[in-house]
């Protein structure tokens, strides 16, 4: 279980998260919705400890992540798996060497195997013959599938997804959908999935964030926040342009 | 009315506070190249990067360096009626000051700044926390085989900057102006003595060190966008070219 309590953050002047507080489940996939801009990615870095928190508190199955060493926030960081919201594919790699890395880096897996559980997840995002490739020469889509690979491939028990499906067409996208749910019931790890896929991420998810002016403004089951009456979340999910929310 | 010592004040504690982050950036460095050095890959492929890839331009350099020494050494020699004495003043030049100095300076433009860019680049997309993401250090792949490579590959490619720039004096001192070729080779052997060779590559092993550091330090700090990284590259050839020579000048001192 992942628990942010009072968690503020700022960048310079602007603030972005103001006293948060989250519980997130285990075993569950919990989405995050809420405008662009408002946070979601910065709240999945601060979860990963890659930003740190102004002040508040942020705990993965009961342990701090402030004030730790480096060996201790590793220990920690050994049981998620992050999709970027830009994939982040290391590019002096080609597609295989990418998805390989944590691999080779983290087990003692002989090249064979390494080279069976890579195709086999490149396949599972539907890639194939792409493996020569290098990130530069894929498509927006592809690069993300990549990522998505790669964050699964050493089976974390925590995953988080920075908008796995923004960019990709209709039939992949239905398709990364289906794998999210298939391996979550397969594995049970817990999932956070930032994402503007209304109303589909409401099939995939167990529990629904809405994060608004730097707090999360409604926490509950899909059927829960379909069914709200809170105007901005009501406004957001049917996607209007009348009511609290302005757009620019 | 607080606004000038504000401003100040947060000059001041910004720059220290850079200095503390140079300073443990080199700290951490040195500790992972002790602990876990990174793979021998990485380090090959970074010494090819960083040195074998600098070799034309270390080679002409140090050509034309030689034999402009030859040109003004045999000039200043002659007045003296000494041109025998120019092997030695070529080879001493080069092998305690510009051997080091000038291939230092250029690897600096050559593969320092391509370092600060590629780390850069690799901070702005991503990459970096992606690698943090999966508990691995970033510096063990991108800090210190370059590190590494550099200790490596300076002083290799300073002694052979020494070795043509010695030939580019006897080219134009005995071929070109006729200085007695058993002189040249001669004295040159009777007064370079091995703690001249030896203060050489002292310095061109720690000005390794300084594009080492400098280069991967304005990298992995570089500010955000294209811009971020295109003044990091340029703040990172200025700084580490500025080091090397107030740097030299110590050494030199203690050295001598
Ligand atoms: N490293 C940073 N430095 C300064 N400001 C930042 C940084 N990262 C994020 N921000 C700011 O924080 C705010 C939230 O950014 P974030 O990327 O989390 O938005 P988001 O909710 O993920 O939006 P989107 O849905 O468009 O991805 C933005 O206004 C952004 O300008
Ligand atoms: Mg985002």
């Amino acid at each position: 279980m992942i628990r942010l309590t009072g968690v503020h953050k700022s960048f310079g002047a602007q603030k972005v998260l103001n006293g948060l507080n989250l519980e997130i489940p285990e075993g569950k996939v919990t989405a995050i919705i809420g405008p662009s801009g408002e946070g979601k990615s910065v709240l999945l870095k601060l979860l990963i400890g890659l930003l740190q928190p102004d002040s508040g508190l942020i705990e993965v199955d009961g342990e701090c992540m402030q004030g730790l060493r480096r060996s201790q926030l590793n220990h920690i960081r050994e049981k998620f798996g992050m999709l970027f919201q830009n994939a982040a594919l290391f590019d002096s790699m080609s597609v295989f060497e990418n998805v390989a890395f944590p691999l080779q880096e983290k087990t003692k897996l002989t090249r064979d195997e390494i080279r069976r559980r890579v195709l086999s997840a490149l396949e599972h995002v539907g890639l194939k013959n792409v493996e020569d490739k290098f990130p530069d020469e894929l498509s927006g889509g592809m690069k993300k599938r990549v990522g998505l690979a790669r964050a699964v491939v050493l089976d974390p028990k925590i995953i988080l997804f920075d908008e796995p499906t923004t960019g990709l067409d209709p039939v992949i996208k239905r398709a990364i959908h289906h794998l999210i749910r298939e391996t979550h019931a397969k594995f049970g790890f817990t999932a956070v999935v930032v994402s503007h896929e209304i109303p589909e991420i409401f099939d995939i998810a167990q529990n629904v964030a809405m994060l608004y002016q730097g707090e999360i403004l409604q926490h509950g089951t899909p059927d829960e926040i379909q069914a709200s009456t809170h105007p901005v979340v009501k406004q957001f999910i049917s996607g209007s342009l009348d009511g609290p929310i302005h757009v620019g | 009315m607080f606004t000038p010592v504000q401003a100040i004040g947060r000059l001041t504690i910004g720059y220290v506070r850079n200095l503390g982050r140079m300073g443990w950036f080199i700290l951490y460095s040195l500790y992972m190249i002790v602990r876990s050095p990174g793979s021998p890959v990485y380090i090959l492929k970074q010494m090819r990067f960083i040195g074998t890839k600098s070799l034309f331009v270390i080679v002409l350099t140090a050509a034309f360096t030689g034999m402009v020494l030859g040109l003004q050494g045999y000039y200043t020699l002659a007045k003296f009626g000494s041109e025998g004495m120019l092997g030695t003043a070529v080879a001493l030049s080069l092998i305690r000051e510009l051997g080091p100095v000038l291939s230092a300076l250029m690897v600096t433009g050559r593969a320092g700044s391509a370092i600060t860019a590629e780390i850069g680049i690799m901070r702005i997309s991503e990459q970096i926390d992606a690698l943090e993401t999966m508990a691995l250090d970033p510096f063990k792949y991108l800090v210190t085989p370059k590190f590494v490579a550099a200790m490596i590959s300076m002083p290799l490619l300073c002694a052979i900057f020494d070795v043509v720039g010695i030939y580019g004096g006897w080219l134009v001192g005995v071929k070109l102006l006729g200085v007695n070729p058993g002189a040249y080779f001669y004295e040159m052997e009777k007064s370079v003595m091995w703690r001249d060779v030896y203060s050489g590559m002292v310095k061109s092993f720690s000005f390794g060190v300084i594009i080492a550091w400098i280069g991967c330090y304005k990298g992995y700090f570089s500010g955000p966008g294209a811009e971020g990284v295109s003044r990091a590259t340029t703040e990172s050839v200025v700084l580490t070219s500025v080091i090397i020579l107030v740097w030299d000048y110590f050494l030199t001192s203690i050295l001598l």
